[in-house]
């Protein structure tokens, strides 16, 4: 316990007085079908947390309750820098983007235009051109404006996303990382932005993902969850789990 | 309305010599630009299904109307479309069972509902024009309530769009920017299902969906852009629906099938030129 207090600030003890979300309780029914339940997971600003697991051990599905996308048990509470309760704080959604309607005639501008202004994007030349230039800037991806969303790679695609799910600036990012589909250039890329974010912005950020390597050598804190969080801790910790080791088998090997 | 006929006549073209020709190619002008904007939009959210199956709820709307006789049919119709749209709607949000499932109930539901009621008494022939629709047969306050509804609809369409464009690339994405997703669909498909209603009858119901897909799916094919989608939608729906109205006059055949052949041929086009760019 002592050494999980001051490794990191991966406690979930000194939530009270900064910056955090806390995750109470939470749970998600299909039915009768537990998808699962008492999830307690507390993200301090600048933090990356990682949620980790098998399929169906559901990861995107707790992403969906945080949203309020699916009817769920538990309570989210967001505190502020200054300990203020302020209520639900502005989350960013970055969604796997295979799930993504790609084939359709659609822009990375029209896409910025539509999700920032009301003007019709059908109807209306965008006036706000440079604002969604410099929205793209953030994740180096500026070159891409006038790129069809079908014509973008899995990485430029993904790092379009986050520049959108940055707008307006959230206290607390989520990302559904796909299992596959972003090269490893992209990748580094993906997560030097996530760095940038959580010491420039001292964004809270939650992210599922399916490469534990990457996992290991970036996330403050790690979740690993099978209908319910099994473990959470340092990537340490939790990779040297008896528990992690088992469901991943092999691939925790080392780590 | 009398310069614009008086506008008509002066084009040289005998078939507008005539009244009903005028009129046809009014409501043409007015009934294409609606369904090629919708089009876009029911062709990117995958609704092509759906809105086939409103067209088959109209068909119980036109019944109902006929035999409660509380409203005028047209107003009993348009009312029992939309209710007929929100409810699939509001059933497909809230229901695990999948949506194609969901809208072919509703869809045998509303043909059957309707043809059990017309053929009550064994009067259904009179309804018989319904399925193939008549544009030679508009008159000139059915245009002007036309016109009405196409520009109740661009102001919509202005309002609505952004969002209903965030909803067609993903609903968790849209959902996650503040946009209720229930309130989007519904509202577009409360549109959709005013169009269909109002158009059924000239249109009629077997080929009224191939207006609402055909435009779109063939701009889709071609386009790079929202708004070129758009341009080239509206534009292939009115080309398809003046072209088809000329064609139909010429060869004496039905003026709805024409149109929706033309479309197709449109489609099939640009479905080439789409191989052709991918190359």
């Amino acid at each position: 316990m002592l050494k999980k207090l001051f490794h990191h600030a991966s406690s979930q003890k000194d939530c009270a007085r900064l910056c955090c979300t806390k995750i109470e309780n939470f749970g998600v029914k299909a039915g009768r079908l537990v998808i699962f339940e008492d999830v307690n997971i507390h993200v301090h600003c600048g933090q990356l947390t990682a949620i980790i697991g098998p399929n169906g051990a559901g990861k995107s599905t707790l992403l969906k309750a945080i949203l309020g996308e699916i009817p769920h048990t538990g309570k989210l509470k967001y505190t502020d820098a200054k300990g203020k309760h302020t209520g639900n704080p502005v989350i960013g959604y970055v969604p796997q983007y295979l799930k993504f309607d790609v084939s359709a005639p659609i822009t990375v501008q029209d896409l910025f235009a539509a999700c920032l202004s009301q003007r019709p994007v059908w109807l209306l030349p965008v006036n706000n051109r440079q604002e969604i230039i410099r929205c793209l800037s953030r994740v180096r991806a500026a070159e891409l404006i006038d790129r069809r969303l079908g014509a973008l790679s899995g990485g430029e695609l993904q790092r379009v996303l986050v520049a959108l799910a940055l707008n307006p600036m959230p206290d607390l990012l989520l990302l559904d990382e796909p299992v596959s589909g972003v090269d490893q250039n992209g990748l580094e890329i993906f997560y030097e932005i996530l760095e940038d974010l959580q010491n420039n912005e001292d964004m809270a950020i939650i992210l599922v993902s399916h490469d534990l390597n990457m996992v290991a050598r970036h996330a403050d804190q790690v979740v690993l969850m099978d209908k319910g969080v099994v473990c959470s801790g340092t990537s340490r910790e939790v990779f040297q789990d008896a528990r992690t080791r088992k469901i991943f088998g092999m691939l925790a090997e080392g780590r | 309305m009398d310069i614009i006929y008086d506008l008509l006549s002066m084009l040289p073209f005998d078939w507008l010599s005539y009244g009903f020709m005028r009129n046809a190619l009014l409501a043409v002008l007015l009934i294409t630009p609606l369904f090629g904007l919708l089009s876009t939009m029911v062709v990117s959210n995958r609704m092509a299904f759906f809105s086939d199956s409103l067209g088959h709820g109209a068909f119980t709307g036109l019944a109902l109307g006929a035999i409660l006789g509380i409203f005028s049919p047209t107003m009993s119709l348009i009312l029992f479309s939309v209710v007929f749209a929100l409810l699939i709607t509001w059933i497909k949000n809230n229901s695990t069972a999948s949506t194609d499932t969901i809208i072919g109930v509703f869809s045998s539901v509303g043909i059957a509902a309707g043809l059990m009621m017309m053929s009550y008494g064994g009067g259904f022939n009179k309804y018989s024009s319904y399925l193939i629709g008549d544009i030679l047969s508009i008159t000139q306050e059915e245009i002007q309530s036309l016109a009405l509804v196409l520009v109740v609809v661009l102001l919509a369409w202005g309002w609505i769009f952004n969002r209903l464009l965030i909803l067609s690339v993903n609903s968790s994405f849209a959902r996650s920017r503040g946009i209720s997703v229930m309130l989007v669909e519904g509202i577009f498909a409360a549109m959709v299902a005013v169009v269909v209603a109002i158009s059924i009858q000239w249109v009629g119901l077997l080929i009224i969906n191939s207006l609402l897909v055909l435009p779109g799916a063939a701009a889709r094919n071609v386009a790079q852009s929202v708004k070129q989608y758009h341009l080239l939608s509206v534009a292939f729906a009115m080309v398809a629906g003046i072209s088809g109205l000329v064609l139909a006059y010429y060869f004496n055949m039905a003026a709805g099938a024409t149109i929706v052949v033309i479309a197709a041929g449109i489609f099939f086009i640009t479905l080439l030129l789409k191989g052709k760019m991918a190359k």
